[in-house]
């Protein structure tokens, strides 16, 4: 039997920042992942002959800094949105409505910059167990906001989008970009409670959405090259049927095809409901938490769609990230449907033509397009015609946006959160590995009893989006976790 | 669809209760799970000494159970409860608990092995939803069945020779084992359990037999004395044989609204049961963790001077800190002292310096006594005759 010091399932972006960190610290690493390819949701697949698309995940809004200077990725320059009616977006800076929304986005991304730093760390928790010497600057950056501001964070951290675009702005078509871009990935409408803080969280990642040079796929290559570079063995097609937990302990693990590895310490960076139930187990778990796992909510609410044009579609901007939001109602009612299992008529979304960044997603003159698709229903009654509605639904509405599309489509796909779940491993299809929202976060995330990366298994270890602070390509769970491993010596 | 009056009825007879109903001289009734249960039929001193000096009879079929069956019941019941059900052999039973992921007491029960796949759990609470989510990822199929079985406690010397005179030969029968027996067509357990700490036995039949059963066995107990009796005289037999009661001695950690009131195995004096060699268990780690910290409650028996029972009484070290509370006592018949169970704060465990205080109550007037009492082994009464096979021929 083989054996090594620390293995770490998945080798998406958490699992490689993880495994990078803990090289870097001298440690002995094995990455199992069960593609062929290392990524997860920033993999890149072939899903026509000649046309490749971003699986999942076609932008970051940043990689988290640590992340970033260990395993340097190039990005094109930050994309501009464009938004319907001529309209374009960049940080701070709109071409309507100027003013509001330039101070509207300088306050949020004070906020955002305030919070920041509880990403890079450990959840603190309620009562015990702070290292408060961690806790002393982000505290004081938030005492830095000034007491006007801080009471505004207060006012504003766990209130709705929705109402935020209402009396800070005056454009419908930014108070549909602001909402979407909150809502973007979560399970929740503008005008559900708590959606602000999710903007807050996005800006705290970056200020704009960033596009790899060469794709996602370039991405997850120079991630897993950097990683290998660090001392990482990294090992596709290795798919972990379980975890072994002998003594109370886990030892190791074993694959698919029966190949048993084992290590001093297993780091998994999968969903956290997928270790739980499927690789630990339940006679190996406390009945309550094994209960508590299978209550964590995991809903998804984006398709993903990937058309193969014949030619270059009617964009004001080609290499722009084309944000299809109306309004924030738009947004709203495009969620509502989805709370009873149904497809909504008019969904909104995010759209990006990959292969105007970078030459060879598809045979010369021809193109690729990309869209996140919001809100799908991750439990439709009947799977099959809510995809087939939800394809014909963006289609439409795509069409109506660009002129044309439909004659140039060679071949369009649409992933459903339940096709996400199958693909992917994204239970429910949740973007985060478990619904980011205020009750599922910092202590709370994944659940009470595993909020800071170590787990009821010794041994065991989470590193994966299901941790705080949640998923994007991005990788600070993964890093934090293994500060967390290296500091508790494990 | 039929008529829903169960309402009208909130406490449900149990199948005995043709029988026990008219026999309830004083119509003394409780609730107990939902059934109406006597507490006294009609003088609880000659009930009690039906259990230590003849053959008692205590309607048991309000005791909540649940049938657990399948390919995994044993690793099952190993994961959810403190010892290994895989050790317990087919037609015995065991005494044991299990608790919740913090290590906190849920209950107590006894555990029967009816099959290599089929085991039976009876307990003092419900605990169906707890019973259900344990049983994620594991293949077994977990039923109540409290309304499906009756059964009827037998307790006291004269016990084996009452079923004797009943046909039902049990000289053989060893304590915590069960063995079956026909019954006119159907067929009735006998397992050497009991809840006196005397020689005894339970009988568990289906519901339809109970009154030919009660008939059958009131008129082949006849010559011994056969006496049934409500709760008050068991609670008085359980105490002198140091048995605690969930609910009474104990708050399980699912009902308990105050976080300090549950208690651990380790605090109720069951970490005898904990079976560290077995693998996982819920609240294995807690205990762990509390094993090595060390627990803060302890479960003590007590001797108190003088014949004033002490229920609910503080208790206090050195006659001025509170550190303990007395959850059952009484004055004992058999021993002829007044004893007591108590939680106690576990660095008083030993006893010393140890101090009740009984506010008795006389003629609307409280006299309040402040006694010395000392930490004494349980059970209090703990006769051979509850061990010995065969029992004596009596
Ligand atoms: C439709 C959709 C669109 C998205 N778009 C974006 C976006 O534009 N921008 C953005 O930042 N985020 C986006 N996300 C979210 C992002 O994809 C995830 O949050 C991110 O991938 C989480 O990273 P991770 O490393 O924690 O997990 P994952 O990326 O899911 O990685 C887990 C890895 O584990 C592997 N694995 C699974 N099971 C096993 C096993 N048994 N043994 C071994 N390996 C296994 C998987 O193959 C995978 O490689 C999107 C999500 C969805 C659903």
């Amino acid at each position: 039997m083989r054996s090594c010091d620390i293995l770490i399932l998945g080798a998406g972006v958490n699992g490689l920042a993880c495994a990078t960190r803990l090289a870097k610290a001298g440690r002995s690493v094995l990455v199992l992942e069960a593609a062929a390819t290392p990524g997860g949701g920033a993999g890149e697949v072939e899903f026509h002959p000649g046309f490749r698309a971003p699986a999942l995940a076609h932008l970051t809004q940043g990689l988290d800094p640590r992340v970033a200077r260990a395993l340097p990725v190039a990005f094109h320059p930050a994309l501009t949105t464009a938004l319907q009616g001529g309209i374009t977006v960049k940080g701070g800076a709109a071409s309507v409505d100027a003013a509001a929304w330039s101070a509207l986005h300088a306050r949020l991304s004070r906020f955002a910059q305030a919070l920041a730093p509880f990403r890079q760390m450990p959840p603190p928790i309620p009562g015990a167990g702070n290292a408060w010497s961690r806790l002393v600057r982000p505290l004081l950056g938030l005492r830095g906001l000034g007491q006007a501001e801080l009471r505004e964070l207060m006012r504003l951290i766990l209130i709705n989008v929705h109402d935020v675009g209402e009396d800070e702005l005056s454009s419908d078509a930014l108070r549909g970009l602001l909402s979407f871009d909150a809502t973007l990935g979560a399970w929740l409408g503008p005008r559900s409670p708590n959606s602000l803080i999710l903007y807050l969280d996005r800006l705290a990642r970056g200020a704009d959405p960033l596009l790899p040079v060469g794709g996602m796929g370039a991405l997850a290559q120079s991630l897993a090259k950097g990683a290998e570079a660090a001392g990482v063995t990294l090992r596709c097609n290795a798919r972990v049927a379980r975890v072994v937990v002998a003594d109370g302990r886990a030892r190791g693990v074993v694959l698919d095809s029966g190949e048993e590895i084992a290590a001093k310490t297993v780091v998994s960076a999968l969903n956290p409901r997928t270790t739980f139930h499927q690789l630990i187990g339940a006679r190996h778990l406390d009945a309550g938490f094994h209960r508590r796992i299978g209550h964590i909510r995991m809903r998804g609410g984006a398709a993903k769609a990937h058309l193969a044009l014949s030619g270059l579609p009617a964009l004001a901007d080609p290499k722009a990230r084309l944000v299809i939001a109306p309004s924030s109602t738009a947004v709203e009612n495009a969620f509502n449907p989805v709370k009873y299992g149904q497809v909504p008529d008019r969904p909104v979304m995010e759209v990006l033509l990959p292969s105007a960044h970078d030459s060879g997603m598809a045979p010369a003159g021809a193109h690729v397009l990309s869209a996140i698709v919001q809100s799908a229903p991750h439990a439709p009654r009947d799977p099959v015609a809510a995809r087939a509605a939800m394809l014909e639904n963006s289609l439409a509405v795509l069409e109506e946006n660009i002129p044309g599309l439909r004659s140039l489509i060679l071949h369009a796909e649409i992933l459903m959160p339940q096709d996400i779940e199958a693909r992917f491993g994204l239970i429910g299809g949740n973007w985060h590995h478990g619904e980011l929202a205020v009750e599922q976060m910092l202590f709370n995330r994944p659940l009470h009893g595993a909020d800071r990366y170590a787990t009821p298994v010794p041994g065991l270890w989470l590193a994966g989006a299901g941790a705080h602070p949640g998923g994007g390509i991005n990788g600070a769970a993964g890093w934090n976790a293994a500060e967390a491993l290296l500091e508790a010596k494990g | 669809m039929s008529a829903q009056t169960h309402f009208k009825t909130p406490l449900r007879p149990s199948p005995f209760h043709p029988r026990t109903a008219p026999l309830n001289r004083l119509n003394r009734w409780g609730p107990w799970a939902g059934q109406l249960n006597a507490l006294c039929f009609g003088d609880v001193d000659m009930e009690y000494t039906a259990i230590r000096n003849a053959a008692s009879v205590y309607d048991l079929c309000a005791m909540v159970k649940y049938r657990v069956t399948g390919r995994e019941a044993a690793e099952y019941l190993n994961r959810l409860t403190l010892r290994d059900a895989g050790k317990l052999a087919v037609g015995g039973v065991h005494y044991t608990a299990w608790c919740d992921d913090a290590g906190k007491l849920l209950d107590d029960g006894t555990l029967f092995r009816h099959g290599p796949q089929d085991y039976l759990i009876c307990c003092q609470e419900r605990h169906l939803p707890w019973l259900l989510d344990s049983a994620q990822g594991f293949d077994v199929a977990v039923r109540e069945v409290t309304e499906e079985i009756a059964a009827l406690s037998l307790q006291g010397p004269c016990s084996a020779s009452v079923l004797a005179a009943a046909g039902f030969d049990v000289w053989g029968l060893k304590p915590f084992r069960m063995a079956e027996f026909a019954f006119q067509g159907g067929s009735l357990t006998i397992s050497r359990t009991g809840f006196t700490g005397d020689l005894g036995y339970e009988l568990w039949l289906t519901p339809d037999l109970a009154l030919p059963f009660w008939d059958h066995l009131m008129q082949a107990g006849a010559p011994w004395g056969i006496r049934p009796i409500g709760s008050d005289a068991l609670d008085l037999a359980r105490i002198e044989a140091g048995f605690i009661i969930t609910n009474m001695d104990f708050i399980p950690a699912h009902q308990a609204l105050r976080e300090d009131r549950p208690r651990s195995p380790l605090e109720m004096g069951l970490g005898w049961m904990i079976d560290w060699d077995k693998g996982q268990f819920t609240g294995r780690a807690a205990l762990a963790a509390e094993q090595a910290r060390g627990s803060d409650w302890a479960l003590v028996g007590l001797d108190i001077p003088g014949n004033v029972s002490a229920e609910g009484s503080i208790l206090y070290h050195d006659k001025k800190h509170e550190v303990g509370m007395i959850t059952a006592a009484a004055w004992s018949p058999a021993l002829k002292a007044s004893v007591a169970l108590a939680q106690v704060q576990a660095r008083h465990a030993g006893g010393a310096n140890l101090w009740v205080e009984i506010y008795a109550l006389r003629e609307l007037q409280y006299v309040k006594l402040m006694l010395p009492v000392q930490v004494v082994p349980r059970p209090f009464f703990n006769p051979p005759r509850k061990r010995a096979t065969p029992p004596a021929r009596v």
